[in-house]
């Protein structure tokens, strides 16, 4: 059982263009059955804040290779990457670093 | 092999991967103490200011390993606003302003060149992109140029031809140069130590748009002109190609004309490793040294020097992120275009999610790139009397007795053919001895055939290919379309005089007459 969390969810380096330009996200997710985790969290993005091309995100399970991750300003590899059980105030940081050079 | 290779993608996928991956628990792998931020390599952990140590190191060994940037040198830093590109400008920035032991030595510019037309961006959208390009430009502190990619227009034919290079300096000439700096510098004193770039700023308050007869934006008609030739392009991958072809052109004529040696571009690690399986796809595979090597001197006075191609992409972002480096987002010619829009996608795919399962990919597609020696081709003049490629500049690579390149030749030799009937009626501007006949009048400028011809015969393979997607070359800039008219017409004229010309062959015969001449002349008796 998990509480209600409020995180912030923000978008960089281009991947901002497929949510409507916003780049930063307040969002509360409701409550559920299991912990939010990361890979909830890309499920609940895909379905409510992702606004076109899916396939340029998410790959899978996962985000696409090629967008990086990072919570709490730190690699999500250090933290479980998608296993991360995310916390209340925390902030995901979707870098895309596919676009420009 | 493939086999091992299989299992272990599939337990990889089945539970996490065998090497233990690092957990926040752990410590920063170089100072032992920091809390790790981010992961470099496949499962080295770095804290923030190791990183930042890191980092910076690269590039400068980057820049000291090669030693070919002399001090006082004026460099271009090709900026186009993406992470890497701005990376590059922020290490160049913190770089001049350290301690006078390690600091950077050269004289720095910017170049931004706007895009927008061939993207399809409208105007609205370009002015708005321009204003915060100009505030981060102003914000450098360098003297900075804001270019239109229309300017592609009026650029002369002369940027095609590779000027005459200066020898590359010695290990020796480098040493020596370093050593008479840093004297010149003492000598000074400490006031007049002041950066040159601080001082070259001050002469160039606000050094805005390029002398190229352009006083602001471009007209409407370029604008359109150049939407014109990207639209009548059929694929991505030439519109790509095009691009970058016009864009490097564009980025060398101005460093030309302010007297910059040297141009830096931002290439990533990552961006090059799918570069060169990219150009592998395109058939530039004889220029693989030159595509993704550190130094790349087609151009003779203008080299193009890739600092950064040592950090991958991550690397950038992260850098980016956490020390604040500002950069512009612009769309690009292929933003959310799906993943086999063009080969360069597709490659790009293909290299990225590799790199997820075999953490090592990058790196080794980029120490192969390392080993690839600039050779000139067997057989061939070297130097600049070898003819090198219209758009590219590389050699050319097109032997018609090959059959695997003649196709290019094949379909240029089938114009040809269909020439002679047509060219009973002399051209005035081709032919100066006025005669008519089939075989040795040159093409007429006026027929498209011709000038299609001339143009492709003049192109390596690579460019041939992607010339195949242009139904008309009509729309090239206008630059494109004199060199090649020159090009063909030299060479017509040269095949014309070359039993006339004395070669080595005949340098004896030449030597015997010239004493005889001598004798002659100096009797009073001519020859």
């Amino acid at each position: 059982m998990a509480a209600p969390l409020c995180v912030e969810v923000e978008f960089g380096g281009g991947a901002e263009l497929l949510f409507d330009g916003v780049k930063k996200h307040q969002v509360t997710l409701p409550e559920q059955e299991g912990p939010w985790d990361i890979r909830n969290l890309l499920v609940w993005i895909k379905k409510n804040l992702l606004k076109e091309r899916p396939e340029l995100f998410i790959q899978g399970e996962s985000v696409r290779p090629g967008i990086l991750v990072l919570i709490n300003d730190a690699d999500w590899e250090l933290l479980g990457e998608l296993d991360y059980q995310l916390q209340d105030q925390d902030s995901i940081l979707f870098i895309s670093t596919l676009h420009g050079g | 092999m493939c086999q091992a290779g299989e299992d272990y993608a599939v337990s990889a996928q089945r539970e996490t991967l065998p090497v233990p991956r690092p957990g926040r628990e752990q410590k920063c792998v170089k100072c032992a103490e920091g809390l790790p931020v981010v992961v470099i390599r496949a499962g080295d952990a770095f804290c923030r200011d190791c990183f930042k140590a890191f980092y910076v190191h690269k590039f400068r060994a980057m820049l000291g390993k090669n030693r070919l940037i002399f001090p006082g040198e004026k460099v271009l830093l090709a900026w186009s606003g993406g992470p890497s590109s701005s990376s590059m400008v922020w290490q160049v920035l913190e770089g001049l302003s350290q301690d006078s032991a390690k600091r950077l030595r050269f004289v720095p510019g910017v170049i931004y060149v706007d895009e927008g037309a061939a993207c399809g961006q409208s105007l609205q959208d370009r002015v708005k992109t321009l204003a915060e390009v100009k505030l981060i430009l102003q914000n450098t502190g360098f003297p900075w140029h804001v270019v239109a990619l229309e300017e592609v227009f009026s650029l002369p034919p002369s940027v095609l031809c590779s000027a005459s290079q200066e020898p590359a300096g010695t290990e020796e000439a480098y040493k020596t140069a370093v050593d008479s700096f840093l004297q010149q510098q003492h000598a000074l004193g400490s006031e007049g130590c002041a950066s040159p770039a601080q001082g070259e700023d001050q002469s160039h308050p606000s050094h805005s748009q390029e002398p190229l007869g352009m006083a602001g934006f471009p007209t409407a008609a370029q604008t359109e002109a150049l939407s014109r030739l990207f639209s009548s392009i059929k694929t991505l991958t030439a519109k790509e190609e095009l691009l970058q072809t016009l864009r490097t052109h564009l980025i060398v004529h101005v460093a030309r004309t302010h007297g910059y040696c040297k141009v830096m571009t931002g290439e990533s690690c990552t961006r090059l490793a799918i570069k060169l399986m990219t150009n592998l796809a395109l058939g530039r595979g004889a220029f693989l040294a030159w595509d993704t090597g550190f130094s790349d001197e087609r151009h003779g006075d203008v080299v193009l020097v890739r600092p950064m191609r040592d950090h991958t992409l991550k690397e950038v972002a992260f850098y980016n992120h956490l020390f604040g480096v500002p950069s512009v987002f612009t769309p690009a010619i292929d933003t959310k275009a799906p993943e086999k829009a063009s080969i360069h996608r597709l490659m790009e795919a293909f290299i990225l999610r590799l790199q997820t399962l075999f953490p090592s990919t990058v790196s080794t597609v980029y120490r192969t790139s390392e080993k690839l020696v600039k050779a000139p081709r067997e057989g061939c003049a070297s130097g600049p009397s070898s003819p090198s490629c219209l758009l590219c500049m590389c050699a050319l690579d097109i032997d018609t007795t090959d059959s695997a390149t003649a196709f290019g030749a094949q379909s240029s030799s089938h114009l040809s053919q269909m020439l002679p009937a047509e060219a009973g009626i002399p051209t005035t501007p081709c032919c100066g001895s006025g005669e008519g006949q089939a075989q040795s009048c040159h093409r007429g400028v006026g027929r498209r055939g011709d000038a299609q011809a001339c143009v492709i015969e003049q192109l390596c393979y690579g460019c041939r290919v992607n010339m195949k997607d242009l139904p008309s070359l009509d729309p090239l800039p206008p630059y494109v379309l004199a060199e090649a008219q020159l090009r063909s017409q030299r060479a017509w004229v040269s095949k014309e005089i070359q039993e006339y010309l004395i070669t080595d062959d005949d340098e004896e015969e030449e030597e015997e007459s010239r004493a005889i001449k001598q004798e002659g002349e100096n009797t009073g008796i001519g020859l």
